[in-house]
């Protein structure tokens, strides 16, 4: 049961949004939230909707996994759209019941970060977390914030961790699968019994997996040592990122979502929200 | 570099201990001299806790000797003078692989891995990425160069373990016990890639083990005990040595017990057999009696 959990979201293909730079691909997520957040009136928002569109199309996922990965949020978007309804003040009420006064700004207000948020958890997930594996992602991000290594942030030590942990996920899941088989095995039960009753059963799987967790890091670091590791000091990479055409081309085509938002809030102010 | 009348690892009284409790320590070697050869293919025997994990650990400077000089390829690795860049190209000369294949690999993926060393020695990316397809071509792995460890049997690991020190282009290999976790298959295909490893490319072999027939395999086998060297010599010569083997708990071969056993019966068979062939021969007198 425990090894069908899967890592982040990441889903292999080879679209090009897949075979982008995972350097690139931060920047656009960012451009793309950028874009999202200058959208002022129907037209703009109208056209995030569809380049999102255009974004799902083109990293050949499937709706369905896509439309699966924001079952989690449904909550999240359901109380911010009603706490939009309800708090949102105007100037002629839709409605009074009580204390409550729905205003039609606080039903669009509603309705736009409705749309916000599923565009900027669609959009940010097919351009980032289901295209891009984890380890890419770090690796990216290692080199994206390199120059921060000037001001003496810890960018190598972060990427390192992040690997390393990326690495021992797999590792301690299946130890955690032995050692419950183990506890069961010898009558221990996970599975019935209050909540408390529960959580307590987990006690000695957590302790014994801890022990083999601190024992595993301690030989990491000695095999680390003998493979001459200090840090970031004289360190190369084997893969070098270097942008292609596709990355320039990705990039240009989120120039022109920035331009065309921006050009449509200017030129169609009439429909301003 | 080196000639053949130097030894390329000397060890001179070295000795070490652990510090158990405050003040209370534990020895782990005792006086300890040592010589071994460039492309050597040295068994080190012993019980759990005898010292030959020590006696490793001591080679690439993971440890420091309480006292006693360790001499590698003519530098003398004890001395005050070890700059940290010293210490690197210690490591880099003396590889070592250890136990748990799982605990000694940091990346997602196998070539990455096998990279992490040079990586760490600063070697431009065109040629790390020569050596990496080198390593994986020597230990047969070039087909899972993309896949992730935990898709990898035991010995499939610690095969990618030992290309991630191979790629260092190390003198020396040091296999910390690298088979007690493996089945029987696992420890076949590594203990192959060792012996090749030591035969086709000249890499000095320092096996840690307590399998036996393991350790038949090499050019000489040392047995440690109580922190000191208790034997040395060929197999030939250390396993002829039943009873002194016995007296410390230490096992021999089987085929080899079997000569023994019928030997002390009184049964009219000779030699050593050292492999199950030569055991057959060594009883063939029997048959014809």
């Amino acid at each position: 049961m425990l090894k069908e959990i899967t890592l982040g979201q990441f889903f292999p293909g080879d679209s090009p949004l897949h075979k982008t730079d995972p350097r690139a691909k931060i920047i656009l997520t960012l451009l793309y939230i950028i874009g999202i957040f200058t959208a002022k009136n129907v037209f703009a928002f109208l056209f995030v909707v569809l380049f999102t569109l255009f974004l799902i199309v083109l990293c050949k996922i499937p709706l369905r996994i896509i439309l699966k990965g924001m079952k989690p949020v449904i909550y999240v978007v359901a109380f911010t759209a009603v706490i939009n309804i309800f708090w949102t003040k105007g100037e002629t009420p839709l409605f009074e019941f009580g204390i409550i006064r729905v205003y039609p700004e606080g039903l669009k207000f509603a309705g736009l970060m409705i749309i916000r948020i599923i565009a900027l958890l669609a959009g940010t997930g097919v351009v980032l977390t289901y295209t891009t594996s984890p380890i890419a992602l770090t690796d990216g991000l290692e080199r994206l914030l390199g120059p921060l290594k000037k001001l003496r942030m810890p960018v190598h030590e972060f990427s390192m961790m992040m690997t390393i942990a990326l690495r021992f996920i797999p590792t301690l899941i299946e130890e955690t699968d032995k050692i419950m088989s183990a506890q069961k095995a010898r009558g221990a039960d996970f599975s019935q019994g209050s909540l408390v009753n529960r959580a307590k059963a987990l006690i000695p799987v957590m302790i014994p997996l801890f022990v083999s967790a601190f024992r595993r890091a301690d030989d990491l670091a000695v095999a680390m040592e003998c493979r001459c590791y200090r840090g970031d000091v004289g360190r190369t990479r084997m893969t070098e990122l270097h942008m292609k055409p596709l990355d320039w081309l990705m990039v240009l085509i989120f120039m022109i979502f920035i331009a065309g938002i921006i050009l449509l809030n200017i030129f169609a102010p009439g429909f301003s929200i | 570099m080196n000639d053949n009348t130097t030894p390329y690892i000397s060890l001179r009284n070295v000795s070490f201990s652990y510090e158990i409790e405050d003040g209370v320590r534990l020895s782990a070697l005792k006086n300890v001299s040592l010589d071994i050869n460039k492309g050597d293919f040295v068994a080190v025997l012993g019980h759990n806790g005898s010292g030959k994990s020590t006696l490793a650990k001591l080679l690439n400077m993971i440890l420091a000797p309480d006292s006693g000089t360790i001499i590698i390829d003519g530098k003398d690795i004890t001395s005050k003078d070890m700059t940290e860049d010293d210490v690197f190209d210690i490591r880099r000369h003396v590889g070592m692989v250890f136990q748990n294949p799982d605990n000694q690999l940091v990346a997602t993926i196998v070539e990455e891995d096998i990279a992490f060393g040079c990586e760490n020695l600063g070697i431009p990316p065109k040629e790390i990425r020569k050596r990496v397809d080198d390593a994986l071509e020597t230990v047969g792995m070039t087909e899972f160069a993309r896949h992730e460890p935990h898709q990898l049997s035991g010995g499939q690991k610690q095969r990618v373990a030992i290309a991630g020190i191979i790629a260092m282009l190390p003198d020396t290999i040091i296999f910390d016990e690298s088979t007690a976790m493996l089945d029987p298959a696992g420890r076949d295909e590594v203990m192959r890639t060792i012996s090749s490893l030591n035969h086709d490319y000249g890499i000095t072999v320092l096996h840690i083990t307590h399998n036996m027939s393991e350790a038949i395999e090499a050019d000489r086998v040392i047995v440690i005990n109580d922190g000191e060297v208790y034997m040395d010599g060929t197999p030939a010569e250390v396993f002829s040595q039943v009873e002194k083997l016995k007296s410390v708990g230490l096992d021999v071969p089987q085929v080899t017990d079997l000569i023994w056993r019928l030997k002390k019966l009184g049964c009219p068979v000779s030699g050593d057999a050292l492999s199950p062939e030569a055991a057959a021969e060594a009883m063939l007198p029997l048959l014809k009696v």
